[in-house]
């Protein structure tokens, strides 16, 4: 018997409702109107009455609407399908809605997030007796290039064993394809999907690992200076404009990983057009397949049901713990946080409940740590690991990161690349600040060449700032050229081209590469008669650069740029530097003898970066020596 | 049919409190006043308690006022008939012709589906460099002026659209000074633009709460206009009021402000209208102009702040000029590689330069002495305003390129612009070849 109660109050998207029977918090329950049902969720219960926040537009509701409690809390359903898709914050399949209704969402409609008619060919793994417990892959099926594997469900209690298993052949959603039985003697059917409530998170693996792998973003700035690592997460705070949305639609094309998840949480539904319009004709470079069939998108934009935001990024972490748990690489991308604790806040000023800052309830910070907590390499009872990344963007209000839900999220992630307005408004991109942005995981260039690299960038801004108050003429030299290298470096690495096809993603290998280049030019002494003279060459370095980077990896017109890059800075070079220069000329003598990059020594010198050895510390001293100038 | 009550228990602003059994959540009500009739809706229920927004304001209102619920929401007439109409913000006509009672249609209708929205693809040319070039206007774009008090905001929005290849121009006007109203008329009228004009206006003189039904009003008809086939453009000015009035309302019903006293949902409310910009495949379109006018040029101040994360860029105009920095079109590279090959990097290396321009006015502010560079950054900087950045400046986007062109060869040598050598060869004035070896 469904407990049922009586709409006495409404405020927005919240509505008080008095009851007659058990229910639980975060229950689900319906509005019965006379065309359809709005789907909503207890928030508070006081006595008889709950407040429920409705994930619908309230119009038209009025006192005593006849409300029906589902005795389930807010779920999700799992299963093979999920992929390509692209659902709303409840999970209901946008284009399903769209071949019916049309243009609109009208409200109150409910689709099935998965196809139940779809056959799916399954292959079982188990046998009748062997031991299982929750999230024990019982079979699979073929999803896409994917082994999706087909699990005892996560709420399974204790350890169990198979009565009985189906023969493979083709199943639906929910046809059963396997028995077990738990230690209490309780047996279950397994089907191919089930339901999880999304506020709880899975944790049917062996044990979270330390997070160490990088993930190739194949950004520069990101993966030589800020890398983020699998099972990581990282926030990308920024005022408006400044490329937060760009450089996630980037990243979600370009990453090495698995599979995808785009949370479009409150932001404009325009952003996530492009994705959902041109992912499946885009190839990954990688499998060869469609993008679209390694990503997912929960879409519930700005005009979408506000309270719907929350169930957005719950929805999509739900998923993308789901495919952790098949041993698959996973990245979570959600734009933007801020929108969801947006929507926090506009539910707990309607509870009226006394407000933190800016009106933001209590329970924002441990909310937003529990979300980004659900990231993580784990490894698998089934053996393997399976790894959920979780990068959020922020948009926090007049640009300032000083307000709670950045400080809230900083305190949890791992990695942080703040995106500035100065670098956007200077067409920089992407516009993440590299003298505030940080990482805790170490990247695939060693961390004392990143550090080396930085304090360029550190030194060269000081000197800037200083060149602004004693002016250009004021500035000696020596600090004027590494000023200049800072610009340098920044200009022709740190940014990027995103409408280049080359230089928008730029690989691992390419990364070691000009990386090593650039840290030798850097860590050279140059010889000008003055600024002007200094200034002129750093100009055409910086034209050759733009170009080398344009040009497809080891090419002619690769090679033959890096030539006369390198030609360039042996003219202006100390010849007392003498080591440097002679590294420079093998360069030169390897492209002249041979194409094949790969041989030449500069090459090793280049792998010999990211490596550990005792070589590192040669570079460092090289960068070292390359600025006398400095303190 | 209609439902009457006439027991006001609370007056509060413009806030009625109402005991109304049966009252329905958004639901339009007559309220009657010593002055007539007001339009109301309801904008919270508690028990019996129904709380009414009034539209023409509480002033006049008697606790025994007959409340007269219409068991509809805000409607407008979306017939073809609006055209060439002055309306006041809930849809009455105020230029004295016949209220409109054909094709009503519910005012902030359902959203629409992601999956159904196209990717934007055509530019809208306004002969205006500082758009045209620098920061393209895209159909189906949401964009917002962002100007301070004293800025020709209206002036800009009125050229816009009238230069605009468009089926229909709608404006909302809030909080509008008379004779800012009257500009628009007389601006419509005097380009012959009336056939396609739709004007809902509400202006300073009106009572605050009319203001916030003036956006929803105005995009319900640009939304069927639009699934018509027609391309609208819609312009809503000021922004700022709007916000100001849900500023009163939730203050009335004591919410907790956020910031500044704006309700915490400021971004969603924003949101909500903005969100209507779009391409239906198959159909017609919705652009929206806004114009924001931010208190003290002060960016972080919550409206702008909200706006500038919900529209696709904004425009900031500033002492008569568009600047080049603060303003963005996030849709511009959408169109921007259909125009010209050399339209996106042009407009980054000059946007680039300057910015070192603007270094360099720093320096010399600062007397610091001016090297070589120096000297051309200031020449540039001064071409580029004349020649570009003035408003007077009406010049096709390839005109505008062309020009761009010549200042930089007139200006520096091709390596210091940061220019791709291929581009340089096809567009530098005077012989780039020798320039670049030299």
């Amino acid at each position: 018997m469904k407990t049922r109660g009586a709409v006495v109050g409404v405020n927005g998207n919240v509505i008080t409702v008095r009851f007659e029977g058990p229910i639980m918090q975060n229950e689900v329950a319906h509005v019965l109107l006379e065309r359809g049902r709005l789907k909503a969720e207890v928030v508070r219960v006081q006595g008889d009455r709950a407040d429920l926040q409705v994930f619908e537009d309230t119009k038209g509701l009025r006192q005593s609407d006849p409300v029906e409690f589902t005795g389930e809390l807010l779920s999700v359903q799992l299963g093979p399908g999920l992929l390509g898709q692209v659902y709303d914050g409840l999970q209901n399949p946008l284009k399903a809605i769209s071949d019916v209704h049309g243009f609109f969402l009208p409200r109150g409609t409910a689709f099935p997030a998965l196809d139940p008619e779809r056959k799916w060919e399954f292959t079982p793994m188990l046998n009748a007796g062997d031991r299982v417990r929750a999230g024990s892959p019982v079979g699979f099926v073929s999803e896409g290039v994917f082994r999706h594997s087909i699990f005892v469900p996560f709420d399974f209690s204790g350890r169990g064993r198979v009565l009985k298993t189906s023969p493979s052949g083709l199943y639906t959603l929910n046809q059963p394809v396997c028995t077990v039985e738990n230690g209490e003697g309780h047996s279950q059917e397994v089907a191919l999907g089930f339901r999880w409530p999304i506020k709880r998170p899975v944790t049917c693996y062996r044990e979270k690992l330390p997070v160490r792998t990088p993930l190739l973003t194949r950004i520069r700035l990101i993966d030589t200076l800020f890398p983020v690592a699998r099972g990581g997460t990282f926030a990308i705070p920024g005022p408006f404009g400044a490329g937060k949305t760009v450089l996630q639609q980037i990243t979600s094309r370009n990453a090495l990983i698995d599979i995808v998840i785009i949370a479009a949480c409150g932001e404009r539904a325009g952003e996530v057009v492009e994705t959902i319009r041109e992912f499946p004709k885009l190839k990954d470079p990688f499998t060869g397949r469609f993008l679209m069939e390694r990503t997912i998108i929960i879409c519930n934009t700005s005009s979408m049901p506000v309270a719907a935001r929350e169930a957005s990024v719950y929805t999509a972490v739900t998923l993308g713990e789901y495919y952790r748990q098949m041993g698959l690489h996973v990245l979570l991308l959600a734009d933007s946080t801020s929108r969801w604790a947006q929507a926090m806040r506009e539910r707990s000023s309607r509870m009226e409940e006394i407000p933190g800052e800016e009106a933001f309830p209590a329970y924002l910070e441990s909310v937003i740590a529990a979300f980004y907590e659900r990231a993580g390499e784990v490894r698998l009872a089934q053996g393997g690991t399976g790894s959920l990344t979780i990068g959020g963007s922020v948009s926090p209000a007049g640009g300032s990161f000083d307000e709670p839900v950045t400080q809230a999220t900083l305190k949890v992630v791992g990695a942080f690349h703040g995106l500035s307005r100065d670098r956007s408004e200077a067409r920089k991109y992407p516009a993440i600040d590299p003298l505030e942005s940080w990482t805790r995981y170490p990247g695939f260039i060693d961390l004392s060449f990143r550090e080396a690299v930085l304090r360029v960038l550190r030194h060269g801004h000081e000197i800037e700032q200083m060149m602004k108050v004693v002016g250009e003429e004021g500035t000696p030299l020596e600090d004027y050229v590494i000023f200049l290298k800072a610009e340098l470096l920044d200009r022709v690495y740190l940014q990027q081209n995103a409408f280049d096809a080359v230089d928008a993603a730029t690989s691992e290998e390419r990364q070691r590469h000009v990386f090593c280049l650039l840290h030798m030019i850097l860590g050279s002494v140059f010889v000008f008669a003055d600024k002007d003279e200094a200034r002129q060459c750093f100009d055409r370095l910086r034209l050759l650069f733009l170009d080398y980077n344009g040009a497809e990896w080891q090419s002619l017109e690769f090679q033959e740029m890096e030539t006369r890059i390198v030609e360039r800075v042996l003219e202006a070079v100390q010849p007392s530097d003498s080591d440097m220069a002679e590294s420079f000329r093998e360069i030169l003598r390897d492209h002249d003898v041979e194409s094949s990059f790969h041989r030449s020594r500069f090459a090793l010198t280049g792998t010999s970066v990211a490596a550990s050895g005792p070589r590192e510390e040669m570079h460092v001293q090289d960068l070292q020596q390359g600025q006398p100038d400095r303190g | 049919m209609f439902k009457t009550y006439s027991r006001v228990n609370r007056i509060a602003g413009n806030v009625i409190v109402v005991s109304a059994p049966g009252a329905a959540y958004g639901e339009l009500a007559h309220v009657s006043t010593d002055a007539g009739f007001s339009l109301a809706n309801v904008i919270r229920i508690d028990g019996d308690q129904a709380y009414l927004q009034v539209f023409r304001g509480s002033s006049g209102i008697s606790t025994e006022a007959r409340v007269r619920f219409l068991g509809r929401e805000l409607t407008v007439s979306c017939s073809e008939n609006v055209i060439g109409r002055v309306f006041d913000g809930t849809g009455r006509p105020r230029d004295g012709g016949p209220a409109l009672e054909e094709a009503l249609v519910p005012v902030g209708g359902p959203p629409v589906n992601p999956v159904k929205r196209v990717i934007p693809s055509r530019m809208i040319r306004t002969g205006i460099p500082m758009i045209d070039m620098f920061n393209s206007l895209v159909e189906s774009q949401k964009i917002s002026v962002f100007t301070v008090a004293g800025e020709p905001s209206n002036e800009l929005i009125a050229r816009v659209a009238l230069q605009a290849e468009v089926d229909a121009i709608i404006l909302g006007g809030m909080g509008l000074r008379y004779q800012d109203y009257l500009f628009f008329r007389n601006a419509v009228e005097a380009q012959g633009a009336l056939d396609r004009t739709v004007l809902f206006v509400h202006t300073a003189a009106d009572p605050v709460v009319e203001a916030l039904a003036v956006p929803d009003v105005a995009l319900a008809v640009a939304e069927r206009f639009a699934l018509g086939g027609k391309r609208v453009l819609v312009l809503l000015s000021d922004m700022m009021n709007f916000c100001d009035a849900l500023k009163e309302i939730a203050i009335i019903m004591e919410q907790i402000p956020s910031n500044r006293g704006y309700p915490g949902d400021l971004y969603s409310q924003l949101a909500s209208r903005y969100e209507k910009a779009v391409d239906f495949e198959g159909a017609g379109s919705i652009t929206i102009l806004s114009v924001t006018t931010m208190p003290g040029n002060d960016l972080t101040h919550p409206v702008p702040d909200n706006t500038g994360y919900i529209t696709e860029g904004q425009y900031y105009l500033y002492k008569g000029r568009i600047e080049p920095f603060g303003s963005l079109s996030r849709l511009k590279q959408f169109v921007n590689r259909k125009t010209r090959e050399d339209h996106r990097p042009l407009m980054d290396a000059m946007v680039q330069l300057y910015a070192y321009y603007q270094d360099t006015l720093e320096k010399k502010a600062m007397g610091f002495r001016l090297s070589d560079w120096d000297r051309k950054l200031l020449r540039y900087g001064r071409f580029f305003e004349q020649k570009l950045m003035d408003l007077s400046v009406d010049l096709p986007l390839e005109g505008a390129l062309d020009t761009g062109w010549d200042i930089l060869s007139e200006c520096f040598l091709p390596e210091e612009t940061g220019l791709r050598s291929s581009l340089i060869q096809a567009h530098w004035r005077g012989d780039a070849r020798e320039a670049i070896t030299a």
